[in-house]
């Protein structure tokens, strides 16, 4: 994208612009355009702090802990391993 | 590039050494992550179960020569992939990784389109996210919930960096898949589970 056609981004666009910020995947005009409009709008602010809060809520999800049966097993298998 | 000493090395080295607790200890740290990400593969628990078995059991035959160039976690995860995807494929199930990024919805906004007006303004605008409610069970089981109802190659890549907290590296090699597209998936992954947790956020 040429620096020209990304000096007024509208609110849709940056929102498919965020995991690029995120990612860090802006090259330099990209990622000042982006933080310029941030910086005036409250709204797409708002966006970017609920995919923030989204990204947090995700990483505080745990898996299931093992059956005991089949986490038995799974030692058992080690000792039979151990043993070949 | 020197890589920051993997956590679990202290733990790799006793399971070398043959200690029974080191595996059990890894198996208690990794196994419940394993036994997901190979659910989204195969078509039932049992049949993961069985991948997670064929994980470990090729962690101990390959723990001499495994040379620690990525963490224990990319490697465990990525050996979990490759047997869960042969597993699927026999299943008959198939994931399109390797298509680019593909689920059927590539028209699909990051936000419904409704919610903005012609110049591209926004018309409904999102509302600032009321940290309290954040560390609530209720929000978190939504979020995951909203989590299971994406397609599977955007499910496997925001657990893989959102739940489970790999880099975007080490997503593409567990996942096999380029940056543009793992950014792609995640992308398309965000903004849909953003959308359950706003909706969830305001109805209450």
């Amino acid at each position: 994208m040429s620096t020209t056609a990304t000096r007024d981004l509208p609110c849709q666009q940056i929102v498919e612009l965020v995991t690029d910020y995120l990612e860090g995947a802006m090259d330099a005009p990209l990622l000042a355009s982006f933080e310029a409009h941030l910086a005036g709008c409250p709204h797409c602010t708002h966006y970017l702090e609920q995919i923030e809060a989204t990204i947090r809520v995700a990483g505080t999800i745990t898996a299931e802990d093992l059956v005991p049966e089949f986490r038995a097993g799974l030692l058992e298998a080690f000792h039979e391993f151990r043993q070949h | 590039m020197s890589l920051p000493p993997d956590e679990d090395a202290p733990l790799l080295d006793a399971l070398r050494a043959g200690d029974e607790r080191a595996f059990a200890a890894l198996v208690d740290k990794y196994g419940p992550s394993l036994l997901r990400l190979a659910q989204l593969y195969v078509s039932s628990r049992a049949v993961a179960e069985e991948v997670v078995q064929e994980t470990w059991l090729a962690v101990l035959t390959g723990i001499e020569r495994f040379e620690g160039r990525s963490s224990l976690k990319t490697w465990l995860f990525r050996i979990l992939t490759n047997k869960a995807k042969t597993r699927g494929q026999r299943e008959g199930r198939t994931l399109p990784f390797s298509s680019l990024a593909s689920d059927g919805d590539e028209d699909q906004t990051a936000v419904a389109v409704e919610r903005f007006a012609r110049g591209g303004a926004w018309a409904t605008p999102p509302r600032g996210v009321p940290e309290e409610r954040l560390l609530a069970g209720e929000t978190r089981a939504r979020v995951e919930q909203a989590i299971s109802a994406l397609p599977p190659n955007q499910r496997a890549v925001i657990t893989l960096r959102d739940v489970e907290g790999l880099s975007a590296e080490e997503a593409c090699n567990v996942l096999g898949l380029s940056e543009t597209n793992q950014r792609v998936l995640l992308h398309r992954a965000r903004a849909k589970v953003r959308t359950a947790l706003e909706r969830y956020l305001e109805d209450a």
